[in-house]
């Protein structure tokens, strides 16, 4: 029963901050490619537009609820549940940090540790095409069936080097498990180099990591493999005639995928919570650091406001900044939340890359596309995995 | 609570095979196909065996039918067409069916021991890791060629499909 109890409560936690980050993952993306294009961004709904996903998710759930005529109904329907379903599922195998002990309660901060999670995340990811897939038939429209044949080919065309180059790592781990991937990752060289696994002996998977990258920017469909959804050759792709909350659960589908696949990366490569140096060198004061600086920006440009409400808005932000800084000062509160902000802070940097990618790189050509899987990238992995062996092998 | 999901996905397996067989679409009966897959994996995983429960579901469910579902829909292919009932199949198909899988029921049971029911749980060596020792130790050479053997199939396909060019 206590188990049941708590997992419900953890379960509960984990949707609440994924839900959250997926809307805000969408307002930070609006932000950053707008301030790439020297834009502003949305600024009208609360201070900065911080109010904006919520805004968005009201408009969404209220529009109507279009059904386009000569659609197959079925089929139709429970496309966006496939995608969603696929797509949110994946995150209850991904740990955020090591075990924790609230009072008596001794806890991992994760949802379910299997002894298959990567495995798992492979075939979930497999699942989830067959949401994009059926949506663009069932829409009955060409661009549609275009944007789905389209997205079906590349994603099982990038599935094989995305496979392999996760394969090479885990020939030097020898785990399937996420939790003990990250364990296997702990520690330095030297004292001062992390053994995350792009700079673990014998054969450091920087190679490895940049197919990954690659291969899941084309898995979640985002710039510059956005073919399935190109806007200016098939209207919208697979989703186009999809409106109202099905059109969100695409929607949702392709952040909850990005974040999953951020997090798959950061686990696999980038060793997950582990700091990315000895906490005798001072890796604990560094979250501190971050969250007093940004918080004395914040104060120092409310004392000097550019608009009117930043007066208000501002200093709020900037206590709510030392706030978080000083708790992690605090010993008992920080053991927690260390894990936690570097297992953020390496995803976020990841989910970055994706949104600078798209405010930067122009569309691939869909032959460029697929000759670059199969000619270019499907090679290297092969290589790659082969010369991973050998050295593992050989030591 | 073993049993329930037993049930459960077992029941879910079996609609899905019926509705294979039932529907006229080409697309509904290879969801279906899938649906029976995916439950599949989920038997397997009830017995023990996470790696097979897995590759089912990463390869059978997840690449071989995404590829029959992208076919058909490459193709268009439609409704297929309802031909007119043989007279055979409307008076011996029910009775030959039922001897059918009355004789297997028996062969069944009567091959099978007596006292070996299986219980959920009792298999503990479905992990990768075992899987892979005796992959890799115990069954190399049949691994090895059975590899091969599917590389020719491969090759086959491709010297089958090619187009000659000048």
């Amino acid at each position: 029963m206590n188990f049941l109890v708590l997992s419900l409560i953890k379960a509960a936690l984990v949707a609440f901050v994924l839900m959250t980050t997926l809307a805000y993952l969408q307002w930070i993306e609006r932000k950053v490619i707008a301030h790439i294009q020297l834009r502003v961004g949305p600024r009208r709904v609360g201070p900065h537009g911080l109010l904006q996903p919520l805004a968005d998710v009201i408009k969404l759930l209220t529009k109507e609820d279009m059904l386009p005529s000569h659609v197959n109904k079925v089929f139709y329907f429970i496309a966006p549940f496939i995608a969603v379903f696929f797509a949110l599922i994946a995150i209850s195998v991904i740990p955020f940090g090591g075990d924790i002990s609230i009072g008596p309660i001794k806890t991992a901060m994760q949802l379910t540790d299997l002894n298959i999670g990567v495995l798992f995340i492979l075939g979930l990811s497999g699942m989830g095409v067959y949401g994009v897939a059926l949506a663009g038939w069932a829409s009955n429209n060409k661009y549609a069936l275009l944007g789905g044949l389209r997205s079906s080919a590349q994603m099982i065309s990038y599935e094989l080097p995305m496979a392999m180059a996760i394969a090479a790592p885990l020939l030097m781990l020898n785990t399937l498990s996420f939790r003990q991937l990250v364990d296997a990752q702990g520690g330095f060289y030297f004292g001062i180099i992390p053994r995350w696994t792009i700079f673990q002996g014998p054969f450091p998977q920087v190679v490895s990591f940049l197919l990954f990258v690659i291969a899941a920017f084309a898995e979640t469909n985002r710039v510059p493999f956005d073919l399935p959804e190109a806007e200016n050759e098939l209207v919208a792709g697979f989703h186009t005639e999809y409106s109202s909350m099905k059109f969100a659960a695409f929607f949702m589908a392709e952040y909850a995928n990005m974040v999953t696949v951020s997090c798959v990366a950061t686990l696999l490569f980038l060793g997950g919570w582990q700091p990315l140096f000895p906490a005798e060198y001072g890796s604990k004061f560094i979250p501190t650091l971050i969250f007093f600086f940004g918080g004395a920006i914040c104060l120092y440009h409310g004392a000097n406001p550019v608009r009117a409400f930043d007066r208000i808005t501002l200093p709020v932000a900037g206590v709510v900044f030392l706030g978080i800084g000083a708790a992690f000062l605090i010993p008992i509160v920080a053991t927690i939340l260390l894990p936690l902000f570097w297992f953020s802070a390496k995803v976020g940097v990841i989910l970055f890359l994706y949104i600078w990618i798209r405010g930067t790189l122009p569309r691939f050509r869909y032959d460029q596309l697929m000759n670059f899987a199969w000619t270019f990238m499907f090679p290297v992995a092969i290589a790659n995995l082969f010369i991973t062996g050998l050295l593992v092998a050989l030591t | 609570m073993d049993a329930i999901l037993f049930l459960l996905f077992a029941a879910i397996a079996v609609v899905c095979a019926i509705n294979l067989v039932l529907q006229s679409h080409p697309i509904s009966s290879a969801l279906s196909l899938v649906g029976v897959m995916g439950s599949l994996a989920v038997l397997y995983l009830l017995l023990g065996g996470e790696f097979i429960a897995m590759a089912q579901l990463i390869v059978y469910a997840g690449a071989i039918m995404v590829l029959f579902i992208f076919v058909i829909m490459l193709l268009n292919a439609g409704t297929e067409l309802k031909t007119k009932r043989h007279l055979w199949g409307m008076y011996a198909g029910v009775p030959l069916l039922l001897a059918l899988v009355g004789v297997v029921g028996y062969i069944v049971h009567d091959v099978l021991p007596a006292s070996g029911a299986v219980v959920f749980g009792s298999f503990q060596h479905g992990n990768p890791e075992d899987i892979g020792k005796n992959l890799f130790v115990n069954y190399l050479l049949p691994f090895e060629v059975t590899s091969v053997l599917i590389l020719v199939a491969i090759v086959g396909a491709i010297v089958l499909a090619r187009k000659e060019v000048d």
